[in-house]
């Protein structure tokens, strides 16, 4: 399962704030920050893994993660997770993004992040992998943003 | 009404949205806090407004403001006005607000539960799935309970893209809901063959997570999951299963002989890491094959030299694994691991600290230690160095201090681990202080002198605050210098180093224990001063105390307080009686006299049961009313198997308990390790796979006789063993063979002492299960047939009384093996076509990639996509599409009149595969010439099942009609020619032509189950039942009465009910008597015997009553009281089934079944 996904930028500044259990804001604010800290010290030539966030999880759990130019994706994950399978998908849902944006770049996440969680959505369902294949992904995004359109929007 | 609306559109034109509101925080960045209360105004007002689209954008901006860490409960109402809007665009933000904010504790969620209903039955899929996906995040175990049966039907939704949210937010609804376990199962298991990629990884990934917490119930899945391992490409779901594997084989040894060849072959042939990494990790779990595992072991150090950091800590994560069952093949990359110790990266390190731990050796201890130590100076993080820390601990300490030689440089090391700052870990170094103290006598001395120095120095240790984590070792010096007093060379001084004001500001407990060896040093020395005369040097002493203890009076600890003032009493006490000239230090040092030993910790839970005392008796017998509750048929197997072993307590005569209890007292005597609290891994490893692990209960006595026969022999090897090591280690240690035993000295004479046990202590090294795990609450049984407690809550229909026991369909999955490996090979010629184009489609698309280039993606330009799980997943999609297409294109010409037959002939050959055997009432749909004209019958009756219950012989058929129509399907009504034995259950007043009335509509494209009870004379037969399902098929072009023909199929299996029997009571049955007899006998079967059991018990209904090696007795029961007892015997490569019966035509008939479903394995 997967306990929550975060990305946040070069400063901790949060982007997208997605937790599959539940947590105050307040913690929910201080995991992000402890999560941030814990990865900011580390060098980009090592490994996408590291263990011992205190507020989340316990021992079963793990942090999986990128660095994309300015933004951090990461993933906690507990044991059932393939950590390699893992790291290709913060992959799949970075090129979902960059589909789906054309050229994503934080601005786009910043601005958009209703569909940014709209595309997770597709990606994640309630912690767990839904789909992994890109175009299946894409193609239900495209269909409900026709939906949307048909209906004129969010101001119709 | 038209002129609000128009305001509201213009006022509209003034609101922020959300782009808006971030424009704006990002603009106020001095004030932001002032800036967002501001905006939140806003929102309420906005929220006021009876516009849907003002108030979406509300809770679109509230929702960004969660993200920042606003709490947003206020608004939850207003969430749920926008979850119920008709507009996909509102309703999707709505359900996005809810998945956020809603949690168990939102009080307004239950009245989500008819809004939710209703867009999951919407007929927008859109609609369905937003509802799902914000569901799985906040679904609350009233709403799975209440929405478990509409998401259970949605899982066989014609379109992938619900079926595959439904299957997926099962898992959630199961664990807020356990209950549902048992009913869902077996659609769930059906999705794991499910023609669309998507939802059978949904299902593979539910099941994986199911079987991960309690695996023992999913082992009859392993011949499906083995045949999905052997037959999927897409490496996602390669993944799972091996994994699930992972968790099944330690429960089931043959399983893992099976696993290792494909396994292998994985592991030479993929060329996805991921992939690679979990059949090594799997084949690591199987343990038993020598070469795969030494295959095993070479590719994870392949992936440590490797200089891809992820792949290094996987390898090293891998080889802790290894570590704790073959320590050896581990210690022969010791050059490896102790270079990984030195990388930069942090994880890396740490993985290789937890690798040492079996690494060392008497020889090679100090220097590793020496090594960590150095680690230790340069470390910065506190996490690295508290873990440091712990290892250092760890592996210094493991199976008893077996690689320590010399304890005075263990106490060296642990003094000068005190010097680190800020450590959380002071109170393991304190525990380990006190351990060697106690337990290695010879150490005392040195000990004594490092404390008293520590104490000495303890205003170093305790001047700053930061530090309190490090003061907790004071607690063990203070102890160790009070307690072994004698030792002191400057009792004195040491007195006094205790006694400095300094000391008040630690901690309460420690300051307690200060208080207490105050007066256990003061004893010591008062009786020194007394021997040799120096009555002076006595009293000044005293005064010492009477001057220092007021400053712990005044503590605010109440413990020190009381402590204090007691002793100061009794202090100047003593003070009078040394002014009048009594020696008193003999009654002082009474006090404390006598030796403190250490005690196992769980001495007291191995303190035997007296004999004669029955603690599971009833002390006064319990209410009657109270038992029958207890007796009420629950689902939990485990309790089962509990009350079953109560049950056959008795049966061990006395003779037996003594000799065991006997064996029991010579091994305990044998084994010095007896009572430690944890055993050995190693040990552990030797007691699991041995033949105890096969459950085997006892009424064949003669193989019973003979199996503890073996288990005895089995048990004195072990013990010899276990002796002959003994002889060899000069010391007493643990059992974890390491290097060959070196013979190295110890420093000095170290003599551990054991920890004291309760005379003829039993074995109880269980460990207690957490009371609190949510995963334990699905430990259910799967195999067991539905009982009709156990159904769904189901919306109730006003015709739906006369369908009495809604059971949920038991459904024995419906494999459609012929047609998948020829499928399978085209999909994958396909694939390798596809590879080619797709690599050569993706490097031009990744190359222009502006921003956000992926690091890893630049430098694996080849890897691309799928760096480590590789293309399988993604080519098989579209290996899959192609048909998809081709599925589509058959609905479409599903409205031409041409097309008919073909098109039904083919949803007939998707449910039962040509050469199936007859599932249990499987319905057969014959294919009759079609009557309707201008419309395909594009009813499915897909499923079936056909279960009895005891009471009055009635069995309940569930059928799921599907519609693949494009027209609505209403007044449906299933008509059965009645035989004389069997009748179909009529609503009162209805004559026996008149249909039942199917007591819902279909919409094109949805499913539901319908629920009818037959009645039923004489089971001793199968029965063949003709029917018809009338129905109205409405569309744009008006509607048509149809008709679909049907064969209902009977099977004897179908009237059985699995039972359980205990042994003894089956024992019984059958030298009664009074059964008759009949056998069997099927050959050419490859498949393992547990297999063939699990089919026996799945398809036929039988429950295995026991099992002695391939030879096993089961038992099942007829709704009408028929007991059918089998004996199962597996030979080389047949099977022969004995079965007796009270009625000999049941009998026969069940076997010919049973015939039927054998051949087939």
């Amino acid at each position: 399962m997967i306990q929550a996904i975060l990305v946040f930028n070069n400063h901790g500044k949060p982007r997208l704030v997605r937790f599959y259990q539940h947590f105050p804001e307040e913690i929910q604010q201080q995991i992000v920050r402890e999560t941030f800290h814990l990865v900011l010290k580390r060098d980009d030539n090592i490994c996408n893994f590291l263990e011992g966030g205190s507020l989340i999880g316990g021992s079963d759990y793990k942090l999986i993660y990128r660095h994309y130019a300015t933004l951090y994706f990461v993933f906690c994950v507990d044991s059932s997770e393939s950590e390699l399978g893992i790291l290709d998908l913060i992959q799949v849902f970075v090129e979902t993004l960059d589909k789906c944006f054309e050229n994503v770049c934080e601005l786009d996440l910043i601005f958009h992040m209703d569909k940014v969680h709209y595309i997770l959505q597709e990606v994640v369902m309630g912690g767990m992998v839904l789909e992994t294949n890109m175009n299946e992904i894409v193609a239900q995004i495209e269909a409900q943003n026709r939906l949307e359109k048909s209906e004129g929007g969010a101001l119709g | 009404m038209a002129l609000k609306m128009v305001k509201g559109s213009i006022d509209r034109m003034f609101d922020k949205n959300l782009q808006d509101l971030v424009r704006g925080i990002r603009n106020h960045k001095e004030d932001e806090a002032k800036y967002i209360s501001q905006c939140i105004d806003e929102i309420k007002q906005e929220l006021k407004q009876d516009n849907i689209a003002v108030k979406a954008n509300a809770v679109c901006k509230l929702t960004y403001l969660q993200m920042l860490g606003y709490d947003i409960s206020w608004a939850a109402f207003n969430i749920i006005e926008v979850m119920s809007a008709s507009k996909f665009t509102f309703k999707r933000i709505g359900y996005l607000a809810a998945s956020q904010s809603f949690h168990e504790g939102t009080d307004v969620i239950m009245l989500t539960t008819n809004q939710i209903r209703k867009d999951l039955s919407s007929p927008s899929q859109y609609d369905t799935g937003v509802a799902l996906t914000g569901l799985s995040c906040f679904v609350t175990p009233d709403l799975a309970r209440d929405l478990a049966n509409d998401i259970m039907t949605l899982m066989s939704h014609t379109k992938p893209y619900i079926r595959k949210k439904a299957v997926l937010i099962m898992y959630k609804v199961f664990l807020k809901y356990p209950e549902s376990l048992r009913p869902a199962f077996p659609r769930l298991k059906e999705k794991l063959e499910d023609p669309d990629p998507g939802v059978q990884s949904a299902a593979v990934n539910v099941i994986c997570e199911l079987a991960r917490r309690n695996p023992k119930n999913y082992l009859s899945l392993a011949p499906l999951f083995f045949k999905l391992m052997t037959s999927s490409t897409n490496n996602w779901v390669l993944i799972k299963i091996i994994k699930l594997f992972g968790a099944l084989t330690p429960l089931e040894p043959r399983l893992g002989k099976k696993l290792i060849e494909p396994l292998t072959n994985l592991i030479h042939s993929t060329s996805a890491m991921s992939l690679l990494y979990e059949c090594v990790n799997t084949v690591i779990a199987v343990q038993r094959h020598v070469p795969s595992f030494q295959l095993c072991v070479q590719k994870l150090r392949i992936l440590i030299e490797d200089s891809d950091q992820n792949l290094k800590y996987l390898g090293l994560l891998a080889m802790s694994k290894i570590l704790k069952t073959h320590p050896k093949s581990v210690q022969s990359h010791k050059d490896l691991i102790l270079q990984c110790l030195d990388d930069k990266d942090e994880s890396i390190r740490l993985r290789a600290l937890d690798l040492l731990y079996g690494m060392v050796s008497k020889k090679n201890l100090m220097e590793i230690v020496k090594k960590l130590m150095t680690h230790v100076d340069k470390a910065e993080g506190t996490t690295y160095r508290d873990e440091l820390l712990t290892k250092i601990i760890d592996i210094c300490s493991q199976s008893n201090y077996q690689h320590i030689t010399n304890f005075e440089w263990y106490i060296s090391i642990l003094v000068e681990l005190t010097r680190l700052e800020g450590t959380r870990h002071g109170h393991l170094i304190a525990a380990q202080m006190l351990d060697v103290a106690i337990r290695v006598k010879a150490i005392r001395k040195f000990a004594v002198s490092q404390m008293s120095t520590l104490l000495d120095n303890a205003h170093l240790v305790a001047s700053s605050t930061q530090r309190n984590g490090i003061c907790e070792v004071l607690y063990a010096a203070t102890w160790i210098c009070g307690e072994f007093s004698e030792h002191l060379q400057e009792p004195q001084h040491t007195l006094e180093a205790m006694l400095r004001p300094k000391v008040t500001t630690l901690p309460g407990h420690i300051q307690a224990v200060y208080v207490q060896n105050v007066v256990k040093l003061y004893a010591s020395i008062l009786q020194q001063k007394e021997q040799a005369a120096e009555t002076e040097a006595a009293q000044a002493v005293t005064q010492l105390m009477v001057d220092r203890l007021p400053q712990f009076v005044q503590s605010a600890d109440l413990e020190v307080q009381e402590r204090a003032s007691c002793i100061l009493q009794l202090v100047k006490h003593v003070q009078k009686l040394q002014a009048k000239g009594v020696p008193v230090a003999e009654e002082v040092s009474a006090l404390f006299a006598g030796e403190l030993n250490p005690v196992a910790p769980k001495a007291q839970k191995k303190v035997p049961v007296p004999e004669g005392l029955d603690l599971d008796a009833w002390i006064n017998e319990p209410l009657s009313d109270s038992e029958s509750e207890d007796e009420k048929p629950k689902a939990m197997f485990h309790e089962e198997e509990q009350r079953q072993a109560k049950h056959r307590l008795p049966e061990v005569d006395e003779e037996e308990l003594a000799r065991r209890r006997e064996a029991r007292k010579q091994e305990q005597a044998n084994n010095p390790f007896y009572i430690k609290s944890s055993p050995s891994p190693q040990k552990r490893y030797q007691d699991s796979p041995g033949v105890e692990h096969i459950p085997v209960c006892p009424p064949y006595v003669r193989l019973e006789e003979e199996r503890r026969h073996r288990q005895r022999l089995e048990k004195d090897k072990r013990r010899k063993k276990r002796r002959d090591k003994e002889k060899k280690g000069k010391r007493r240690h643990g059992s974890l063979p390491t290097e060959s035993d070196e013979d190295i000295a110890p420093a000095q004479q170290v003599d551990i002492v054991t920890e004291e046990m309760p005379e003829n202590a039993l074995p109880s090294d269980e460990d207690d299960k957490d009371p609190n795990d949510p995963y334990r609450a699905l430990d259910i049984d799967l195999d067991k047939p539905l009982a009709d407690s156990e159904k769904l809550p189901v919306q109730k229909h006003r015709n739906a009384e006369n369908a009495k026991s809604p059971e949920k369909e038991d459904v024995p999955v419906v494999e459609k093996k012929s047609k998948k490996p020829k499928k399978k090979e085209k999909k994958h010629k396909e694939k390798e076509r596809d590879k080619e184009k797709k690599k050569e489609k993706k490097k031009v698309r990744s190359a222009p990639r502006p921003v956000p280039v992926p690091v890893c993606a630049l430098e694996l330009g080849i890897r691309d996509n799928s760096e480590y799980t590789g293309h399988g997943d993604s080519e098989s999609r579209q290996g899959a599409k192609p048909s998809k297409h081709k599925k589509k294109h058959k609905k479409e010409k599903e409205e031409q009149p041409k097309d008919k037959k073909r098109s039904r002939k083919k949803l007939l050959g998707s449910e039962e595969a040509p050469g199936e055997p007859v599932q249990n009432g499987a319905l057969e749909e014959e294919p009759l010439p079609v009557r309707g004209t201008s419309l395909m019958i594009a009813l499915l009756l897909q499923t079936y099942s056909v279960q009895g219950s005891l009471q009055d012989s009635q069995v309940t058929v569930s059928i799921i009609l599907e519609n693949l129509s494009g027209s609505v399907l209403k007044s449906m009504e299933l008509s059965v020619l009645d035989s004389l034995n069997t009748r179909m259950a009529r609503p009162e007043g209805s004559s026996v032509h008149d249909g039942v009335p199917v007591p819902f509509q279909l919409p094109p494209g949805v499913s539901n189950e319908a629920q009818f009870v037959f009645t039923v004379q004489s089971i001793v037969m199968a029965q063949k039942l003709k029917g018809t399902l009338s129905f109205i098929a409405k569309d744009d072009a008006g509607a048509t009465h149809e008709k679909l023909d049907f064969k209902l199929h009977f099977s004897c299996s179908s009237y059985l009910t699995t039972t359980p029997c205990y042994s003894d009571a089956f024992a019984k049955l059958l030298e009664s008597g009074d059964l008759s007899m009949s056998s069997i006998r099927v050959d050419g079967i490859s498949m393992s015997f547990q297999n063939l059991l699990t089919k026996i018990c799945f398809h036929h209904h039988f429950s295995v009553v026991e099992r002695v090696d391939s030879c096993a007795s089961m038992y099942s029961r007829s709704i009408q009281g028929h007991h059918v007892c089998l004996l199962v015997k597996k030979g080389e490569n047949s099977v022969s089934v004995d079965g007796k019966c009270s009625d000999s035509t049941l009998l026969s008939n069940v076997l010919e079944e049973m015939k039927a479903t054998l051949a087939m394995c």
